[in-house]
This record gives structure tokens, sequence and C-alpha cells, in this order.
């Protein structure tokens, strides 16, 4: 019964949040759909949550990984209430600050629900914002490419679409029902999305600091946000302007600190550094190859011991070396890096789950009107379709009958890896060209006046 | 990559799949239907070869000679089973004790969800008696299962007789590693389920049991045994268990090797191997004999007591012996030898049996066609569904993005196309929904109004719910839509392809055999639909999943040389309905869930496109 209080209290507690966002900023038109979108949200993961399936889900290790399974809070919960360090042992790998959370936080569905709205919120804002630029954009572009902007009529539903994207997905709802906690990674992310496109370099810097304390790999968020805020203060990137250096180290200044405070704080809650190598020792050196949706784990069962630490820093430099090539390419556009940046930690991190998908899928829509430029989303959306399906087919095949094995499912997991690659390779490819249209105009015409197309090579 | 990326090359290839794409779909169909049929060809199927070292290598002298007395014990087993009028437990347990064996039984009762008229039982209750022989040689961490089915009338008393003589000659032998289970269940599978269950401490279909007193290690194979007369002519090898999952081709490959040492007939699917593949009739022999192992791999039930032993990951074959006008004959001692062999090699097995193949087709029992082999035959027909849905894909560019990620996600940004299509998807789903759901819960109002027993009150409840969901989405779809628009049927289309593809491709990943011929039946129909031809409601009609369900009926009857009329034809489609849905709530099979929730609701789809307006 008390679940069902919280349920009720939650979906009133989140209609008054979209209330009182709605009389800011969204337009009134939005508040019914929004309400009711949030409404069916919380609804389907009740029932999710009361249901035999919620126990079956949150075994699934597409949904959890080591780094988020809340049987592992629980263990390390009740480990702290022993008296005993929550890091002894090799099962419990929050952090000190997740764990300190929900020793206060008693019901764990409540927060879920309202963390899922909680980043729609952020990430309807952050479009609302993005509106205005396109508005000052369209006067400056040759007029045929005038199709090429959004017009305000479609900007204005994009903070529902966007929100759909996420709530209603069905990798955020299993992510969810499982309670894994990778749900408040991703809020906050968002936070810090939405901090960083109001232009609070403070607020952003601390969000960006606890994303990285959590789960490390946000580190690589650091150079768009750094982007966004020199292209906000108009300061040129130019190495030789003091004006750029004075920003940054003060960018920097803020992220170190708070990420500095947040570590020590975390130190004198549980007065040892128990979790710096059972975290973070644990995200970089991959020693659970439980299986997931990853590419780490059969790779590294496969591997000859030896060769172990030469791969795991192969594998760990993949994640964050795409950041020097992408900022280079993306600098004028600190947006799309943040999505380029998410995607790529969730394809390549160590532990990744259906949850961190979820979070990069939720920006899609926002890059709607890259629509017309993309050339393999059929073929994405059939391996993606495919690969979810099959997943759990696979894993039943290898692990309950027996017929299987290891090699199907991993066959698997790098199709659904290669979807993904594609599904961002293909974003990017867009993002460039129509940008190139933007200042070429939409109709190219070779020097001999026939059509051109555009080839990537 | 290139082709991802060079536009010009893109183009080029999907304009060629779009023009030619009926072309391209009708070879790819053909292709598929010959490359199957091409399968029991001999030239193109590999010999069959045991993979498992240890027991490969490792010759056995069989030595058991007590064929004599096992008969005699049957008559005495025969007897006692008349006088208790059921299982003789305390028999068996008493004979099982005088063999040195560590006895136990077991319990349990099971209450049908309906009367099962076939074997004509509901309230079901027995008792379990097994053995268990411990090991001398090692820890005792392993063990083998024989079992027997103490079942009804004069069937399997033989079986039993020979089990338990196996177990006197096996006690007095020093060399067994693993221990021995000597089991003789009642109710036959419902029997073998409880015990499985008691065994592993699971219990995943609400049967009730009572806990299981002795345990031996952890099970590495099983052979279930069943015999009904003295001296056999030949040998049969069962293999399909439930769900379609097979036991490790190793098995067979020992029986076949013992059946061989020891000049036995062996059969699989009843038919005897020929050696004239060259030949026409030679190959239609073979063709026979693997269509019957599709059928009944495709049915998804256990087609002996081995079949539940599957799922618990335990390697387990029925062996049949059948005895016919042959002149030939076995007796009771060389099953015995032929037997106590084949448990010696699985007790020589140092892992679980895994080398070989688990996924295979068996044309005879000296000759398998893998996996790697089969599955194009299915691709072939799966890729005819892609190549329909690229090729509406162009034709509708742009809005077709929400439908396809409609199917995954309930609801989609209101693009125009996304409330037509999901109409008809959920209230196929709902129709489907109660097709599962409604025929057993509804069968006491059924009995009460119709002049019908319980078992086909459910059968005609079903079949009453499918035939009402053809009347049914094309009538509701208009109610919240309006007109549907030339797009909106394609989308729909579109989406309904891609749900068919993976549908059918987890499909046939679990049981080759139901994805095939779902497949075959399926997929020329849905990639040609288009609305308002009357002559494709026939057709669809005809290739719809229930109608599927009767060829195969009548196939099968064909094959076994049993042909039946069309009503007989008719009461086993009926009573292979009833089983269909006993086998689901009894031992879990999923056919009946996967045909009700899922391939019916995406056939109902195809028939919404076909009366679109």
């Amino acid at each position: 019964k008390t679940v069902c209080d919280l349920n009720l209290s939650s979906v009133l507690m989140n209609s008054n949040l979209v209330h009182r966002a709605d009389s800011f900023f969204l337009a009134t038109k939005m508040a019914a759909p929004l309400t009711l979108l949030l409404i069916v949200a919380v609804t389907i993961r009740a029932v999710l949550f009361r249901s035999s399936w919620a126990e079956l889900i949150s075994e699934r290790v597409e949904v959890v990984s080591p780094l988020n399974a809340w049987k592992r809070v629980v263990e390390g919960l009740a480990l702290l209430d022993l008296g005993v360090s929550p890091y002894s042992g090799d099962v419990f790998h929050e952090t000190p600050f997740m764990i300190y959370l929900f020793h206060f936080v008693v019901d764990y569905a409540e927060i879920v629900f309202m963390v899922s709205p909680d980043l729609v919120f952020c990430l309807s804002r952050f479009l609302t914002s993005l509106k205005q630029k396109y508005a000052l954009e369209s006067d400056r572009y040759p007029a045929d490419c005038l199709e090429l902007l959004r017009s305000p009529k479609e900007m204005f539903y994009i903070p529902l679409k966007v929100a759909m994207f996420y709530l209603l997905n069905p990798f955020t709802i299993l992510s969810c029902v499982a309670k894994s906690t990778c749900g408040l990674n991703n809020a906050i992310i968002a936070l810090f999305i939405l901090c960083t496109l109001k232009g609070s370099a403070l607020l952003s810097g601390i969000l960006l600091a606890l994303a990285t304390y959590q789960s490390i790999y946000p580190l690589t968020l650091f150079a768009p946000a750094l982007l966004f805020f020199l292209q906000r203060l108009y300061i040129p990137v130019n190495l030789r302007r003091s004006s750029f250096w004075f920003f940054t180290l003060q960018y920097a200044f803020i992220y170190v600190g708070s990420l500095v405070v947040i570590t020590g704080l975390s130190f004198f809650l549980l007065g040892s550094w128990d979790f710096i190598p059972s975290v973070y020792g644990f995200i970089f050196s991959v020693p659970d190859l439980t299986p997931n949706i990853g590419l780490f784990w059969y790779f590294f069962a496969e591997m000859f011991e030896h060769f172990r630490l030469f791969f795991i820093c192969v594998f760990q430099i993949n994640v964050f070396f795409y950041t020097i090539p992408l900022s280079i390419k993306l600098k004028e556009h600190p947006v799309f890096l943040i999505f380029m940046q998410i995607a790529i930690i969730s394809i390549f991190k160590s532990y990744p789950t259906v949850g961190d998908v979820a979070l990069y899928m939720a920006f899609l829509p926002a890059w709607s009107h890259l629509y017309r430029f993309l050339r393999n989303i059929f073929l994405v959306s059939c391996v993606l379709l495919a690969c979810s399906a099959l997943f759990p087919v696979l894993w039943h095949l290898w692990i309950y009958a027996g017929s299987a094995n290891s090699n199907f499912y991993y066959a698997i997991t790098l199709l659904f890896n290669f979807g993904q690659i594609l599904l961002v390779s293909d974003y990017f490819y867009a993002y460039l060209r129509r940008e190139h249209h933007l200042t070429h105009g939409l109709y190219l015409k070779k020097k001999d006046g026939t059509e051109a197309t555009l080839v990537l090579k | 990559m290139g082709l991802l990326s060079d536009p010009n090359r893109r183009k080029a290839l999907t304009g060629l799949l779009t023009r030619l794409n009926t072309p391209i779909c009708i070879v790819c169909y053909l292709a598929g239907i010959v490359w199957f049929m091409g399968l029991a060809f001999e030239p193109f199927t590999l010999r069959t070869y045991m993979s498992e070292n240890a027991m490969g290598s490792t010759m056995v002298e069989e030595r058991f000679s007590s064929g004599e007395r096992a008969l005699s014990l049957a008559k005495e087993f025969d007897a006692h089973k008349r006088k208790a009028g059921g299982m003789p437990v305390e028999w068996l347990v008493k004979a099982m004790q005088s063999r040195g064996l560590e006895v136990f039984t077991q319990s349990f009762s099971r209450k049908l969800p309906f009367p099962d008229e076939n074997k004509e039982r509901y309230m079901v209750r027995g008792t379990n008696v097994y053995g268990i022989l411990r090991a001398p040689r090692a820890p005792r961490t392993e063990a083998l299962v024989i079992t027997a089915p103490c079942s009804p009338g004069n069937t399997n008393n033989q079986a039993v007789a020979l089990l338990l003589a196996l177990a006197q000659y096996f006690r007095n032998q020093i060399y067994w590693a693993k221990d021995i289970i000597f089991l003789v269940n009642e109710h036959d599978l419902i029997g073998t389920q409880a015990w499985l269950e008691g065994y592993h401490h699971t219990n995943i279909t609400g049967m009730e049991y009572s806990p299981l007193q002795g345990r031996a290690g952890s099970i590495q194979a099983a052979l279930s045994l069943e015999l009904s007369s003295d001296v056999i002519t030949s040998l049969d090898l069962v293999l399909e268990g439930l769900n379609g999952q097979l036991p490790n081709l190793d098995l067979a490959n020992l029986f076949y090797a013992f059946c061989q040492k020891l000049g036995v007939l062996c059969t699989i699917q009843g038919k005897l191997q020929r050696n004239d593949w060259d030949t026409a009739e030679g190959y239609t022999h073979a063709a026979q004999t693997m269509m019957l192992m599709v059928l009944k791999q495709a049915c998804g039930r256990s087609w002996g007591d081995h079949g539940l032993f599957l799922r618990y990951h335990i390697e387990a074959a029925s062996v049949r012996g059948i005895n016919s006008f042959r002149h030939y004959k076995t007796d009771a001692t060389t099953i015995g030898r032929l037997l106590e062999g084949m448990v010696r090699k699985l007790n020589n097995l140092l892992e679980r049996l895994h080398q070989s193949y688990f996924f295979y087709l068996l044309p005879s029992l000296s000759r398998f066609v893998s996996i790697g082999y089969y599955m194009p035959a299915f691709g072939l027909l799966a890729v005819i569904l892609l190549l329909r849905a690229l090729d509406l894909w162009v034709h509708l560019g742009a809005p077709a993005l929400a439908a396809v990620d409609g199917v995954t996600e309930a609801e989609q940004p209101s693009s125009p196309g996304v409330l037509t299509v999901l109409t008809p998807v959920v209230i196929s789903h709902l129709t489907g929904v109660a097709l599962y759901l409604l025929p057993v819960h509804l069968q006491e109002m059924a009995v009460e109004h119709f002049p019908v027993s319980e078992t086909e009150a459910v059968v005609l409840t079903a079949i009453a719910i499918y035939t009402a969901g053809l009347a049914l989405p094309h009538n509701t779809q208009r109610l919240l839509s309006g007109e549907g628009t030339e797009q909106g049927w394609k989308v729909l289309k579109l989406t309904a392809l891609l749900y068919l593809a993976v549908l059918l491709g987890c499909t046939a990943l679990i049981n080759f055999s139901l994805g095939f011929i779902l497949a075959v039946t399926l997929v020329p129909i849905t990639a040609s639909i288009t609305p308002h031809i009357a002559l494709y409601a026939v057709v669809m009609v005809l290739l719809s999943p229930a109608f599927t369900i009767l060829y195969c009926v009548f196939i099968y009857q064909e094959l076994i040389e049993a042909p039946v009329s069309v009503s007989e034809g008719w009461m086993l489609f009926l009573s292979v309905i009833s089983q269909g849905i006993l086998d689901h709530a009894l031992y879990g099979s999923l056919v009946y869930p996967l045909l009700a929730l899922f391939i019916y609701p995406c056939w109902l789809m195809f028939w919404n496109i076909l009366f679109w307006n």
C-alpha cells in the first residue's frame, strides 16, 4: 500500500513540477501532452514494478552491470549498517555519495520516478534555448537553405519528443524497473547539460565533477562544455589569447576543485580510501567479465593474461581518444559534440547497459532536422531492433538450453555495437553535410553544371 | 564500408533491389525451398562421427547376460501391477532394495487445467520410485539416469524389468565413476517433470510434489527406455525434446555405434536407413525421415520422457523397442548389453557432452545436417521480408521512421502515420492475448451454456476467438483514425514485415523447424499482400497459422504411413490444439504462447492491410 501511495505522491509531484515549469518556459499547449506523457510513463513503470517481471528484468545482464545493480547496492547498505566498509568483499562498486544517498532514502522507487522526469525537464529546457539560436541563424544563410532550418513550430514539439524518446524508450523503462542506478547517473549528466546550456559555468563545473566522480567517463564532456562557454562568451579559441586561457583555467579550476572537494568529502564520510580501487580501479581494470552489451568481456575472457594490461590501456584510451579529433572538427558546435561524446562513452565504456544507450537516444529528436541527410537509418533500425530481440534469445540458448555458446552472444553484442557506431557516424556525417549545405547552398552544382553529390571518404 | 558511405553505389544497389524486387524475392523463396529439400540428399550431408574423446577411443566389453531373468521379472511386475491397479510401489521398492540400491519414493499430484482426453486424465496422483547406485570409484559428484515409465496396461513391463535386471548387474561391477539413478516414473511426462523439479529444487509449472529424500550428483546424461515385448525387431531412437531442443549429437552417435557393434537394427523416426541414396526412392526416404524430424521438432512437445531432461542441461534420449513382423529378432540380453555399453561409455565422460553439435537435422542415423547447412534455407526465406521492407521503405521515403521504431516503442512522436499503425498493432495483440488467456479461463462458462465437454470447450473457444479475430481488427481500425491512407497501409506493412522477420528469426534460432515451417507458409503471402484483392483473402486464410497446423497434421499422418480421412484429420487437429495448450500448462512448452501472442497478432496485422480503407 505504501508503494502505491508513494507512486501517487510522486505522480502528483511530477505534475506539480511540470506545471511550474510550464508557467516559466513552456507554452500552455505543451503542458497537457507532457503531463499525459508523464502519467503514462509513471504508470508503465509502476505496473512493471509490481508485476513478476521486475525480478526477471533486474537479473538481465543487458540491463544491469556490476557497477549499478540494485542487488549490489542493497548488499553495500547492509554492510554499511553492520559497520563494515561496504567495499570489503568484491560486490559493491558504487561511489560513497551514492550509498549515503540510499542510506537516507528509504524507498527507491520514488527517486527513480522523480529522476526520469528530471531528465526530461532538463532536456526540454535545453532545447528551448536552442530555439533562439536557430532563430538568429535564419537570416545568415543563403535563401535556398531556409528549408533546412527548423520552423518554430517544429522546434516547439522537440521538448515533447525528447521527453517521449526518453520516458517511453523500452531501454529506459527496463533500466528503471531493474532499479539500476544508471538512471541517476543519467540524471546528473542531464542536469550538467542543462546548466551548461543555461550558461552557468559554476554549476556546470560542479555537476561535471559529480558526473566524473560517479563514473569517470564523463570527463570527456569537459571539452564540449568549455567550447560552449567560450562560444557563448564570444571568446575565440585561440591559444595565443589571454582571455581564452583565463576562462579555460577558470573553468578547469571549478571542475578540478569540486572534484577534489567531492573526493575529499567521500573520504571523510567513509574514513578510508577504499572506494578509489573499488570504484575507479574496477572501472578501469575491468576485473568482472560478466557478459554485457559491451565489447570488453569476451575479449578479456579470451585473452592471455600477460597481454591484459596492454589491451586494457588500448580499450580505455579508445573511449577518451575521440575527444581530440571531434573537438577540433566540431568546435563550432559544442552541443552536438556533447551528444557525440555521450554516445561514444556509452558504446565503448567498460560496463555499458541499455540505460546508457537510452541517454544518447533521447537526443535523437533534437537532431530531427538532420533526418534528410541520414543514409543508413533503415539498416541501423533493423540491426538495433533485431539485436534487442536476439539478446535474450541467445542468452537463453547459451545459459539455459546449453546448446549455443558465448560466441553466439558475443556476435550479437558486436552487431549491436556496429549498429550503434553506424548510427552515431551517420548522424555525424549528416551534421557535417548540413553545415556544408548551409554555407554552400542546398543544390550543389559541379563545374560543368550537372548535379553534384557529396561523398565522405 | 564503401557501400555504406558512397551515395552513388548505394543508389545503384537500392535501385537494383527495388527494380528487381519481385524476381529476387521469388528466386529467394524457391532457392530456400530447394536448399531445404537438398539437405536430405546424401552427398550434401555429413557422416556422423564421435567427437567426444572419452567415448570414442575407449572400447568396452559388454557382459550383461540376464535377459531371460528380466523377462520373468517382467511377468512378475505385470502381475503386481494388475493387483495394485497402478504402479506397484511396494514391490518396486523391495525389488530395488534387494538389488542393493538406495531406494526412495516421491509422490506428486497435479490437476490439469482441463481433462486430457487422449490419455483420459484430469486429477493426476502418482508416485515415482527411484534407486541410486552409489559410485564406488569416484567422489559421487556426477550421476547418470536410466528411466523407464510405468505405463497403464501391458506396455512397458519389459522396460521396467530390464531396468531392474541392469541394476542388479551394475551393482556387482566396480568400475562406476558416476552414481547411477534408476527411475521408474508414473504418468509418463508428469512423473518425470515432478521428479526433475524435485531433484533441482525448482517449481516452474505449479506441480505439487513431495521433496526428494535422496539425491546423487549433478546429472550428466539420461536414457529413457520403452520396451513392450520380449523380443524386438528394431530399436528406435527418439531425440526431439521440449521446445524442439535436441540432445548433443554424440548421444545419437553413441547409440548408433552400439547398434552397429551388436548388430541391432536401429531406426530414427521409425525409418530404417537405406543405402541407395542415388535412386529416387532412396532420396524420398531420406527426405521423409528428415521431414518427420522437422514436424516433430516444430510441434515443440517432448516425444519421450527424455525431452524434459534437456531443459536442465542434461543430454537425454529415448530408446524405444519396436516389434514388427520382420524375421530378424533381437532378444532382451542384447538390448541389455546395448544399454550397458552406452552407460559404461557415458560413465567414462570427463565433462558434459559438448563436443558435438546441438543443432542438427537427421536424414538418417548415420548422416546429419548441421546448423551451418540448414540455416541458409531459412535465411533465404527471411531475406525476402527484409527485401520487401526495403522496397517499401524506399517508396515511402521519409515518414516511415516513426513506424519502424513504433514496433518496439509503444508510442512515438506525433507524425501522421503513427496512430493509424498503432491502433491495428494494439488491437491485434489484444486479440492475441485473448486467444492465449480466454480458452482455459472460460471453459466453465462454456460448459454451462453449451453441450460440450471441458476439453472441447477449450479447443472450440480457441477456434472461435481465432475466427472472431479475423472480423475484429479491420472494423475497429476506422474507429480512431478515420480514413486510412495509401501511406498508412504501407507503413503498417513495413512494420509488420520487420516484426515478422524478427519473430521468425528468433523462433528459428530456438526451434529451427518451427521457424522454417512458419516462414514457408507466411512469407509468400505477407510479402506480396496489397489491399482489396479478394483472392488474397482466400490465400491468406489458407496460409494462416491454424491452417498450417492442419496441413502439418495431414502431412505427418501421411509420412508415418497412417493416412487419415478429412474428418479424422479434423479430430486430430482438435486434439493437437488441446495437447498444445496442455503441454504449455504442464511442461512449459512455448509453442502455444508463441503462436497466440506473437505469430497470430502479426498475421492479423497483415489481415488488416487486406481490408484497409
